[in-house]
């Protein structure tokens, strides 16, 4: 097989519905280099890479091999061309094993009548014992941990025989330590493939990268050594302007607690405890940040502290009263803010204009309806007063809600659960996929609240964003509190060491 | 992309639709060697050239949009209810069980009471497969099929056993599964001389002002659309979206049995076979057809009556068998379903945009 | 004894046409698709089935040929079916219930249309002929259940460990079950899921349409507007009951025509039991089945009922 030499991409644009994702881009990558691909969250990098894997068409521009072009009608062609990649989103089937997983790209052990199964199980040996990527052929994915599926997915992709790999963020979901190891393993595949790296994460770009391409707004805006440039200077070209996120510097107040969680079990879809015997309190005033990558039991514990989700045991005190297993509309009432995880299908009715989202908890409230029919007058001026407060950019207040931007949907949401005058907020992975700007409005609302002497539990896998805004963090590993931080004692290493599981008295 | 050409577009899409949808209904059109035009012709306007005819296809269309705004209901609560058929049938044997058990009552109460107790026994049958699909998961889809069978052996059996016409009874048994005529009081006026037309028309229309109220103008409407809109942000936001699909369930299973009620008062006078003549399964046409929504049920509503009355003189006519009524709602479901998707897919439009620029706008820049 | 081997031997071939339609379902599940249609092209698969031995085979010895011939038209109109549907819920992507409800309407429709113009009343046909195995079906007690059955039947019975074989053994049957369980893996690694599922759906469809056409030419031998009564849902609501595995999906097509022949038995026997509730009974059985088979969606397809597109990014 040919090495890849050289790749480059020449005036690379694409448009989506509303937004243009790629604008004339053009860069290139040499053989045994590390390419990192770095921009904010929609500067268009996804994109870009899933137009050279052959998953989307670009509308002009095009893409050479070792100075030959070659058009990629669909991601077969891009494989045996040689590029391979893991996507941030793992793509490998829950319900097959690591071998089916694979077997499914290699084409070598199809015949139409038989599938060779042992002949993927031999590619597997071989390139695991190649790379050193231990797996268990044989293991179910669903069985596997975050770090073990990246690993299915890199053996995956050299397997299919790549010579050129692409890493869609692929330290999103690990923890620090995982993270420096993968660092290493790249480090040692460079001699034989080159590399494309995302990532917003400078410090890893910074660890791992001979180069440097920075999008915005599906633009390049900069190209060039990584050597020669400072944090500072990459990060000011991603996001186009100093951007420094606020951070809570007050003292941390000593209020009444006001949600007490104390030995909570909750069940996972799939059967087993996803929270066991958990405990944390919250008092009011302060930000609680729960550390820990996802789903470690982050889900289930927002989703049974708001009633949607069944506790098996334990109890959940707000303000003194045990709303384990209330409903919903019990929890909401007893003054529940929550902002959920899932903002486009779970926080919003995307088919439901801007105005009716806002209303979703309050129906039945005098200033909304009476007589159960619905005031009109008065929905539309509370969503044009919102709209204003939190500056919400929609064409007016009638357009589906679905239609707005990641970031303005957010705001939505949080117009809605702030306006209520919510006794205790809950936060869950705020600003994920977010831009900067959006993400410090929110971070200023919600220090806003905690000056108001609400309480909040921030959830987040971003340890940036929890020891900005944190007045403790506790950390979460399968299901049970590892321990509870102060701010100053908490930074990266300890935070990273204690999500992966290890005590703070058993540190190595 | 300018205001006229996404309208074009639209409007493009839709007369596309119709034409694929006319094109499939000819190929059968074809098989059977029948005179494609003429077939349409008659199905669509030979039942408007008397008044007489355009009395009967009001008169389909009395069931049809009652059962279609029920059916909109529940799709909108996001319960798919495909057992309208079945609660008719249980609407009728309620009707009929009031009627021959009461005949006394005076019309004025007679009536209504009919009526009501037609849309229990069809809103039970409804909660059925509401509580079904709510408390243990069974899909609607299935289990209203299911219903429907049962509802129709249930029906065959009252007819034949408890309800029978006291006069069939003295033939020996064996005589037609049908009740005797209910009493006069029970009755709906017909108020045009020589037709059928019957008060039940200015029930339907007051039932649609009824839904357009409740699904739009209530905070209970409110609720039901989001959980059927969709339902994890409804319960995020407080809402029982399984009490709500019970709730819509039955209320779509009461419009059926209302309509029930109403063809025995208004049109047969007596509970016999045949009675809901498919209406249960076109409703869900009219309901999609119509928007799902009381505006445009009620036009949808009369286009299909008069596909029903023109079906059934093309048999005489032109030699297709009535049948045709159902080959045409199958495919106007398929168009339909398939051409809101189109619609409402904004990289279509993006890619025909282009191509249209491509294409049909490279003349002004060649002459600037 | 006897009303015992009796009901076994009739419940046997009364399962086919469940179990054919099921397991064609099923292919269609597992690539992603449920199809309600189902019953729609088992009615053309029954009008067809007969269509040919009716009007050009009137006995003799050829015409076995003929049945051969119906059989192989209601496969491929019932493909054809599966392919129009791939359409609609595929390419244009809408919602599968009711564009399924659109389907059956369209199917039983044309079916009537067809037959009132070409066949016209309850005309019969002499169907396919039993075919006892030779040797095997001298065996009492066993040979009578098992092998005194017409040829479809015991090919029916080969379709549960072929399709078995073909899901979980072949390079097909692995793109079918990656299309129905992670349609976006599926296409990163890939594999074209617009074609698996049109594949798959032409699989259920001409399935199905073999299981109309074997009501009409071995069960009934004669069509009518009602012939295939319900069966195609049951037999959507089977692949459900059996969590997408043909052994399980068998078991719960015997299940059924067990049922049906037991309640055969027992009008036969004169007990008075109104007739309307013993042919209820198969429905109530369908929906209390579904009241208490727990979906363990963890194994089947879970992205069951969900339109693929590639560039809607979440």
């Amino acid at each position: 097989m040919q090495k890849i030499t050289s790749l480059r991409m020449e005036h690379i644009t694409k448009q989506f519905p509303g937004t243009l994702a790629c604008d004339d881009i053009t860069f290139s990558v040499g053989e045994g280099e590390i390419l990192a691909l770095v921009g904010e969250n929609g500067a268009g990098k996804t994109t870009l890479m899933n137009i050279l894997m052959g998953l989307y068409q670009s509308d002009e521009g095009r893409i050479l091999i070792n100075g030959e072009e070659v058009r990629f009608r669909n991601p077969n062609d891009a494989f045996s061309a040689g590029l391979g990649m893991v996507h941030q989103q793992y793509m490998l089937i829950a319900n097959m094993t690591v071998v089916e997983n694979i077997a499914l790209g290699y084409k070598e052990a199809w015949s139409p009548v038989k599938l060779d199964l042992a002949k993927v199980r031999a590619r597997i040996v071989e390139i695991s014992e190649k790379y050193g990527l231990a797996v268990d052929p044989d293991a179910y994915i669903w069985q596997l941990s975050v770090g073990e599926q990246q690993r299915v997915e890199l053996v995956k992709t050299l397997c299919l025989g790549a010579r050129f790999l692409i890493l869609d963020e692929p330290t999103s979901a690990l923890t620090p330590q995982e993270t420096d190891e993968l660092i290493v393993l790249l480090k040692r595949m460079k001699s034989e493939l080159s590399i494309i790296f995302i990532s917003h994460k400078l410090q890893e770009v910074k660890n791992l990268c001979d180069k440097l391409l920075i999008l915005r707004h599906g633009a390049v805006v900069f190209e060039g050594e990584t050597a020669d440039h400072s944090m500072g200077d990459i990060a000011a070209l991603m996001t186009g302007h100093e951007v420094e996120l606020p951070v809570n510097k007050e003292e941390a107040c000593n209020g009444t607690v006001v949600l007490d969680i104390r030995n909570l079990d909750v069940q996972s879809d799939r059967g087993f405890l996803a929270l066991d015997g958990f405990n944390l309190s919250i008092r009011c005033g302060e930000i609680v940040g729960l550390a820990g990558v996802s789903g470690n039991g982050q889900r289930e514990l927002a989703e049974a502290i708001n009633g949607l989700r069944k506790v098996e045991r334990g109890e959940i005190l707000f303000y003194g009263e045990d709303i384990a297993n209330k409903s919903p509309h019990h929890i909401i009432e007893s003054g529940m803010g929550y902002i959920p995880e899932e903002r486009n299908t779970e926080g919003i009715v995307p088919a439901f204009s801007l105005k009716e989202n806002l209303i979703l908890k309050d129906t039945e409230r005098d200033e909304f309806s009476a007589h159960h029919f619905l005031k009109n007058k008065a929905i539309e001026a509370n969503a044009t007063d919102l709209r204003v407060k939190f500056d919400i950019r929609s064409p007016n207040t009638s357009v589906a809600a679905g239609s707005l931007s990641g970031g303005n949907i957010q705001k939505v949401i949080l117009a809605r659960e702030i306006s209520r005058r919510p006794k205790f907020l809950l936060a869950v992975y705020p600003i994920r996929g977010l831009d900067l700007g959006a993400a410090e409005f929110i971070h200023k609302q919600l220090l806003e609240k905690r000056r108001e002497g609400i309480g909040i539990l921030l959830i987040s896998e971003e340890l940036d964003e929890i020891l900005d805004l944190s007045d403790r963090v506790a950390v979460i590993f399968k299901g049970k509190i590892q321990q509870v931080l102060e701010r100053k004692d908490a930074n990266r290493r300890t935070l990273g060491i204690l999500m992966a599981g290890v005590h703070d008295d058993q540190t190595v | 992309m300018t205001r006229q050409f996404k309208l074009t577009y639209k409007f493009t899409i839709i007369i596309l639709a119709i034409l694929a949808a006319m094109g499939i209904g000819s190929i059968i059109l074809l098989a059977i060697g029948a005179d494609v035009t003429k077939t349409y012709l008659v199905i669509l306007l030979e039942p408007l050239k008397s008044t007489l005819q355009i009395s009967e296809v009001l008169l389909r269309a009395i069931p049809l949009s009652i059962i279609a705004l029920g059916i909109s209901v529940a799709y909108r609560s996001g319960i798919i209810n495909i057992g309208a058929e079945g609660q008719m049938m249980m609407g009728i044997l309620g009707t009929t069980m009031v009627a021959l058990s009461l005949p006394t009552l005076p019309k004025i109460i007679l009536i209504p009471l009919a009526i009501l107790t037609g849309a229990l026994f069809g809103g039970l049958w409804g909660f059925i497969a509401g509580v079904l699909r709510a408390k243990l998961g069974v899909s609607e889809l299935l289990s209203t099929v299911m219903l429907n069978y049962i509802a129709a052996q249930f029906y065959t059996f009252m007819l034949r056993g408890p309800f029978l016409d006291p006069a069939e009874k003295t033939l020996g048994g064996a005589g037609t599964p049908q009740s005797m005529r209910l009493t006069k009081n029970l009755w709906l006026t017909r108020f045009i001389p020589r037709t059928r037309l019957h008060t039940g028309l200015f029930i339907a229309l007051a039932l649609a002002v009824l839904i357009y109220l409740l699904l739009w103008k209530t905070d209970f409407g409110y609720k039901m659309r989001a959980s059927g809109a969709s339902g994890r942000a409804a319960r995020y936001g407080g809402i029982s979206v399984g009490w709500y699909l019970v709730v819509s369930m039955v209320i779509s299973g009461a419009f059926a049995g209302i309509a029930g009620a109403i063809e025995v008062a208004g049109v047969h006078r007596r509970a016999l076979e045949g009675i809901t003549a498919g209406y249960g399964f076109s409703g869900i046409v009219v309901a999609l057809f119509g928007g799902l929504s009381p505006i445009g049920i009620i036009p949808a509503s009369f286009f299909f009556g008069l596909l029903i009355v023109g079906s059934d003189m093309t048999q005489r006519l032109v030699g297709v068998p009535a049948n045709m009524i159902n080959v045409l709602q199958g495919i106007i479901i398929l168009v339909i379903v398939s051409t809101k998707m189109i619609l409402a897919d904004p990289y279509l439009m993006e890619r025909v945009w282009r191509w249209y620029q491509r294409h049909c706008k490279t003349k002004p820049e060649v002459e600037a | 004894m006897n009303t015992a081997v009796n009901i076994l031997s009739l419940g046997i071939p009364f399962s086919v046409a469940l179990l054919i339609a099921s397991l064609g379902e099923m292919f269609n599940q597992r690539s992603g698709v449920f199809n309600l249609g189902c019953e729609g092209i088992m009615a053309m698969g029954a009008f067809l089935g007969m269509l040919v031995p009716y009007s050009v085979g009137h006995g003799g010895p050829t015409s076995e040929i003929f049945n051969v011939l119906g059989l192989l038209l209601a496969m491929g109109v019932g493909a054809l079916f599966g392919l129009l549907f791939a359409l609609v819920v595929v390419t244009f992507r809408a919602p599968q219930g009711i564009a399924g409800i659109g389907l059956q309407m369209f199917g039983v429709g044309v079916a009537g249309t067809l037959f009132r113009h070409f066949i016209g009343g309850t005309q019969s046909v002499p169907g396919i002929s039993k075919f006892p195995i030779p040797l095997l079906s001298k065996i009492p007690v066993l040979g009578p259940i098992f092998f005194s059955h017409n040829v479809l039947v015991y090919i029916a019975f080969l379709f549960v460990p072929l399709s078995w074989y073909i899901l979980f053994r072949t390079p097909w049957g692995l793109r079918v079950r990656a299309a129905g369980t992670n349609p976006r893996a599926a296409d990163s690694i890939g594999i074209n899921v617009t074609r698996v599922r049109y594949q798959a759906l032409a699989v259920g469809g001409a399935l199905a349409g073999l299981a109309g056409a074997y009501l009409s030419l071995c069960q009934a031998k004669m069509f009518s507007d009602g012939i295939i009564a319900g069966r195609g849902f049951i037999a959507v609501a089977l692949v459900y009951f059996g969590h997408w595995h043909p052994v399980k999906i068998m078991g719960g097509a015997l299940l059924f025509s067990l049922a049906q022949s037991l309640q055969l038995a027992i009008q036969g026997q004169g007990i008075a039991f109104p007739y309307e509730f013993a042919v209820m009974l198969p429905y109530v059985l369908v929906i209390v089945v579904l009241a208490f088979s727990r979906e363990s969606q963890l194994l089947g397809p879970t992205a069951l009922g969900q339109p693929f597109n590639r560039e809607k990014r979440i």
